[in-house]
């Protein structure tokens, strides 16, 4: 248990340094963004003369580095700065959109990611068989066809057709639960339908890699039966590979949403950054990107963590 | 179930002992081709076995006896059916068993152990969770009645710490044990028949002993029939009480162990009998001249885990040492830092009275060309993507600079050397050779080189006996033509007694015991010394239960060694 604690202390150790990393290339990447935040404020009108007062009080006159730093002491303390748009609390502009886009993407995983593995153990189980192609081909199509276009798709016959669920999903801080779980579910559908081929193949590509093992002969010979090999014998071994995979897609559920969050209309974080990109409003772009790298890095992280604590060998050193 | 019937401890019924249990006749069984016709491999064999009795299968490897054992069950590996003939267990018709019938069989009455328990064991459950998945699942028993169950069979099979040891996962527990382990959990459901696949091969010979007698030992005591898998006949010697030779798929001889080893009737079964006849020479002996190869108190770890003690020993020209000792005493390490892939922690290697650097990259062509390795498994040795061409030029353009007709009119000698015909072997690829040929590559590999010291690390373990036996004298005689010198790594101790000249026996990565071959293998030995020569199989079918009863008296006495996997 030792060992363990001391290589989450290191991943965690790796994660920040890659953080700080991720930090200045975030930083660097919208200072090269073209265009000029006093100037897109004030507009086409506006004489040299105010331009340059804004970005004086805006503090945009000083060197780049001066700026980094000021930026990365801030999130040392939580701070994430204003909003250069609306002079807002990024932090608080965040709360929300941070929460929705969290809450999404939870729907999404509970539906995709219990039905991407069960479809993957039942294409091993039937591999080969007519069950197994047709599954196949129906999640690749799903994964090759852009992500507006199946939302379209949805919107078309779950919300124009036949109005089960709303085609705009309206949600404010009010919103209560289960209508929250409503009118997200043709988003969190979407999702789902673009991230479970991906896992229900790597699924299905572990659990038949390992039937060939002597193991899986061995349990063969003790009477076990097909069903109980897969899911006794071969998934307990093909974990590592499998949580990779989810939490990659876990990842894109929270990272890759914005073109689903725009079509649907969701208040998100994805929204917020095509909003914020579209405003000049670096601060809240820095922000925005800076979570989607803690996620990152918190999800492999867990991923790590999740990889040991199911493989033996590492768990219990003989 | 038959009609005669007696009861076991479980309270079953169960057949006479001497009644049919197992009835196959004129077995078949094919390969299936993608773009050929299928391939037949077992050619029409007949199988009885009777209510407890062993059976023992022998052959070379390639001579179907797994197949034919599996058989027995109904199951074939990938690729392989059962094409021809029957196969009738306790009167059922195996062969047109549903699936679930076979199902409700396999663990049940019929129970097979691999040859490697550690890759048959599955890495994620613990040992008594494996054990008693057959009995709950057919129905045997309950959850904690198993596992009781697997706790006094754990003890029976001598396991050490058998309340607790099935609480560990298969990678806590060596070797040896696990194949005791596997033993016990077949017969976790007190089978009618056990299959066991090659059960010892892959032990050391200290440890083989205490898992042959756990076997025989649990099968006498449950009247459990067996057929037992080998390619060792002094194993099946021990075990069987009754022989079918087996080779190519077809039945060469049958008959009863003690009249086959006695009188055998083939030719194929005598030249089995006879295997290990293969003895060098003369004896090179040291002579007051300066050592080509001296291991200079070498200490080495991997990581922070200390494996070598000071080891000491030195190899003359044109002589052979066999390294000898069970697995992890240390042996491949120390031709690891021999040619300074391992740098050593103490310690240094003098070759020719000059001492090299620890690290192969700090050593110069001439220092890595005299010391060449031949490996165990000549498979992963060879790059299968080059030709043979290219295999043995390679050496020759890099230690020699040879090329173009030099280069190639070497290869072709030394093909000719290790007796392959060039014109037919020269433009293969590894994969298009066997075993015994591949391996005969890896040694022109090394000899290409022109070294003065060559380390055989295990090269015969891999290979049938037959085959074995070539590859020795072929090193035999390369060595009185080349005026070589060999470091011989083996545990097998028939090897050791063939070619070595002098012996080193290794324990734990320090040296136990070393002199002469001719002294070793007299008394007075080291106690481990004499555990491992006493433990090497004999064809005499009363060895195991005469080492058995002086073993037992010995330890009574506390004068019994200990192998290092218990």
């Amino acid at each position: 248990m030792h060992a363990i604690i001391k290589m989450i202390g290191q991943r965690l150790a790796l994660g920040l340094l890659t953080l700080l990393v991720v930090s200045a290339i975030i930083f660097g990447a919208v200072e090269l963004l073209p265009g000029d935040l006093a100037q897109e404020i004030l507009g086409q009108g506006a004489t040299p003369e105010t331009v340059a007062q804004l970005r004086e009080d805006l503090g945009l006159d000083r060197p780049a580095y001066i700026r980094y730093f000021e930026w990365l002491g801030g999130i040392t303390t939580l701070d994430l700065g204003t909003s250069l748009a609306n002079e807002r609390e990024i932090s608080e502009l965040l709360g929300t959109r941070l929460y929705n886009t969290l809450f999404l993407a939870a729907i999404s995983a509970v539906m995709a990611v219990p039905l991407a593995i069960g479809l993957g153990l039942l294409a091993a189980l039937y591999r080969n068989s007519i069950f197994d192609r047709a599954i196949n081909i129906v999640t690749l199509s799903t994964i090759s066809t852009p992500e507006f276009f199946v939302a379209y798709i949805l919107v078309l016959w779950m919300a124009v057709i036949t109005g089960w669920f709303p085609a705009i999903s309206n949600i404010s801080p009010d919103t209560a639960f289960w209508d929250h779980v409503y009118r997200s579910f043709l988003p969190a559908l979407t999702l789902t339908l673009v991230v479970t081929a991906h896992m229900m193949r790597m699924t299905r590509a572990a659990i038949i890699n390992l039937l060939n093992s002597p193991f899986i002969e061995m349990a063969t010979l003790k009477g076990v039966a097909k069903r109980d090999i897969i899911v006794k014998h071969a998934l307990p071994n093909a974990w590592a590979p499998i949580i990779n995979v989810v939490v990659l897609n876990l990842a894109y559920l929270i990272v890759g949403v914005v073109v689903v969050e725009v079509v649907f209309v969701y208040p998100g974080m994805g929204q917020l950054l095509v909003d914020s990109v579209s405003k000049r409003d670096f601060p809240v772009v820095q922000a925005c990107s800076l979570i989607f790298a803690v996620t990152y890095i918190l999800l492999n992280l867990t991923a790590d963590i999740l990889s040991i604590l199911t493989n033996p060998r590492l768990l219990h050193p003989r | 179930m038959s009609e005669q019937t007696t009861t076991d401890e479980a309270g079953r019924e169960r057949g006479q002992k001497g009644d049919v249990l197992v009835e196959m006749r004129d077995l078949r069984i094919s390969v299936r081709q993608e773009d050929a016709d299928d391939f037949e491999i077992v050619h029409g064999v007949d199988v009885t076995l009777r209510r407890g009795e062993v059976l023992g299968l022998i052959g070379e490897s390639g001579a179907g006896k797994s197949t034919i054992g599996l058989a027995a069950m109904a199951y074939t590996r990938g690729g392989c059916y059962i094409s021809g003939g029957s196969v009738n267990f306790d009167g059922i018709d195996m062969l047109n068993a549903s699936d679930e019938q076979l199902r409700q069989l396999r663990g049940r009455r019929i129970a097979y152990v691999a040859q490697s328990a550690a890759a048959n064991f599955n890495p994620a459950h613990r040992l008594i969770d494996q054990f008693t998945e057959s009995p709950i699942l057919h129905g045997f028993s309950n959850k904690s009645d198993a596992e009781t169950d697997a706790k006094q069979l754990f003890g029976r099979l001598r396991l050490p710490d058998p309340d607790n040891i099935g609480y560990r996962y298969p990678h806590q527990v060596s070797g040896g044990q696990l194949q005791r382990a596997m033993t016990a959990m077949a017969m976790s459901c007190r089978p009618d028949l056990i299959i066991f696949d090659e059960p010892t091969t892959a032990l050391d010979v200290t440890t083989q002993i205490e898992v042959l007698a756990a076997i025989r030992d649990i099968v006498d005591q449950f009247n459990t029939a067996a057929i037992y898998v080998t390619h060792d006949l002094a194993v099946v010697a021990q075990m069987a009480d009754h022989i079918m030779v087996l080779r190519h798929g077809k039945l060469v001889e049958e008959g009863d162990t003690r009249e086959m080893l006695a009188g055998p009737k083939e030719e194929y079964t005598r030249q089995l009998l006879s295997v290990r006849s293969f003895a060098k020479e003369g004896e090179k002996e040291t002579g007051g001249e300066e050592p080509l190869l001296r291991v200079k108190n070498v200490s080495a770890s991997y990581g922070t885990t200390p494996v070598l003690f000071g080891v000491n020993f030195d190899v003359y020209r044109e002589q052979t040492v066999a390294v000898v000792g069970e697995s992890g005493s240390g042996k491949s390490t120390t031709a690891r830092v021999i040619t300074g892939l391992l740098p050593p922690s103490e310690g240094s290697i003098e070759f020719a009275g000059e001492t090299l650097p620890p690290d192969f990259r700090q050593r110069d062509k001439s220092q890595l060309r005299k010391a060449q390795m031949i490996y165990q498994m000549a498979d992963t040795a060879l790059n299968p993507r080059q030709k043979i061409r290219e295999i043995i030029g390679r050496p020759l353009s890099f230690y020699l600079g040879m090329s173009g007709k030099q280069r190639e009119d070497r290869t072709r000698e030394l093909l000719n050397m290790i007796e392959m015909d060039p014109d037919t072997y020269i433009d293969r690829y590894p994969t298009e050779l066997s075993g015994g040929q591949k391996q005969r590559i890896c040694i022109a590999r090394a000899l290409a080189a022109e070294p003065e010291l060559i380390i055989c690390d295990e090269v015969t373990s891999a290979l049938d006996q037959l085959v074995a036996e070539e590859i020795l004298k072929l090193l035999d005689r390369l060595q009185k033509e080349l005026h070589l010198a060999y470091m011989f790594i083996t545990h097998d101790l028939a090897t050791v007694r063939a070619i070595a000249d002098h012996v080193v026996v290794m324990l734990k990565g320090k040296v136990d015991d070393q002199g002469a071959k001719d002294g070793m293998f007299q008394p007075p030995h080291t106690p481990y010394t004499d555990l491992l020569l006493s433990s090497v199989p004999e064809m005499d079918p009363d060895w195991l239960d005469d080492l058995l009863a002086e073993r037992a008296r010995l330890r009574a006495e506390g004068k019994l060694a200990e192998s290092a996997d218990n």
